[in-house]
């Protein structure tokens, strides 16, 4: 086997393990303490905030127009319309800056 | 009509609802899908080890890093290591998610647990959120074209990735972020929301400057689901049990 395809799938069954570890982890445990519920309830905020923040600080005007328009949008609109505006607002500005 | 038509009638409706939500992660994953393929190439990846990538591991952004690291000639289980810690942040996903798949037979939830992306988790923990079942039709609807189109994305991009045009002035490098906030968004009638976004974007930006990329990720989710835990519950909305 070659080492890239060595790297592959090595590279497969570590992301499976996270995919898979923390149900067979939380599901050994037949009573959830409501403070662990209360932490798995704030995981999709604390996880996906980290995936734009850093990434809105290091942007510019063009990216930061696109991000207040779609977050604006998805106080009314679904998904796919917060989506569209901000992707609308973010190839209009950088015609401008860049 | 006898009742297994109606069932089944009702696993295809569902599935197709699924299929809809998938849609905008199609749109906003597709340039990404390319982009590996071409840089795969790029770093002296076949055609077929970047398909096998992409149709293996599954996660953009830990192929993308897996890729650069390869092309540095960094050491492969250094590779292999980076893959595990970029992808880190799935092990509360699977945690979370977990409660919603368990009254699904377990081959199902073997392969429910292979397509455990970011909007994947995020869209089928909403669902779950507004009181409806998290059924394997409905969860496949929403998670296999998003695969099939990750995959040929990835093949066209390794075939023709010399063609890609400008991809700044399309924008397409800053989609994720935008579809991400409009996921962040749409969880904000959970109790302790924004306490819990800005405790994770602070951390998450200041592990970024120190710490680095891909760790922000795992301390910042760590510093808003910490705080959920140590906040008394009855901030959290979960009622303390005899």
């Amino acid at each position: 086997m070659s080492t890239t395809l060595w790297i592959i799938v090595a590279g497969a069954i570590a992301t499976y393990l996270t995919r898979i570890g923390g149900h067979l982890v939380i599901s050994r445990f037949e009573n959830i303490h409501p403070r662990v519920e209360a932490g798995l309830n704030a995981v999709p905020a604390a996880v996906l905030t980290t995936l734009v923040a850093p990434a809105a600080l290091s942007a510019g005007p063009a990216e930061w127009a696109a991000l207040i328009v779609a977050g604006l949008v998805s106080l009314r609109g679904g998904l796919m319309a917060m989506f569209l505006a901000g992707a609308a607002v973010l190839i209009l500005a950088r015609q401008f800056v860049g | 009509m006898s009742a297994e038509a109606i069932s089944e009638n009702r696993a295809k409706s569902d599935f197709w609802q699924g299929v809809r939500l998938s849609m905008p992660v199609v749109v906003a994953a597709a340039p990404f899908g390319l982009l590996f393929g071409a840089l795969a190439v790029d770093n002296g990846f076949s055609v077929l080890e970047a398909v096998l990538m992409s149709a293996m591991v599954y996660g953009g952004a830990s192929q993308m890093v897996g890729i650069e690291l390869f092309g540095q000639h960094v050491a492969p289980w250094l590779i292999v290591l980076s893959i595990f810690a970029v992808n880190f942040r799935h092990v509360l996903y699977s945690a979370t998610i977990g409660r919603r798949l368990a009254h699904w037979p377990l081959v199902q939830q073997a392969v429910g647990y292979f397509i455990l992306t970011d909007p994947q988790f995020a869209v089928a923990e909403r669902k779950a959120e507004a009181g409806e079942t998290v059924g394997f039709a409905w969860y496949m609807g929403l998670g296999l074209p998003v695969y099939v189109f990750w995959v040929t994305e990835s093949a066209l991009g390794a075939v023709f990735g010399k063609l890609i045009p400008d991809t700044h002035a399309l924008g397409i490098d800053f989609l994720l972020p935008i579809y991400f906030l409009g996921l962040v968004m749409s969880f904000r009638k959970r109790p302790l929301w924004l306490p819990v976004v800005v405790a994770s974007a602070a951390a998450s930006i200041i592990a970024y400057k120190t710490v680095g990329s891909p760790w922000h990720v795992s301390i910042g989710a760590v510093a808003g689901v910490l705080l959920a835990v140590i906040l008394p519950p009855h901030h959290s909305g979960v009622e303390a049990r005899p």
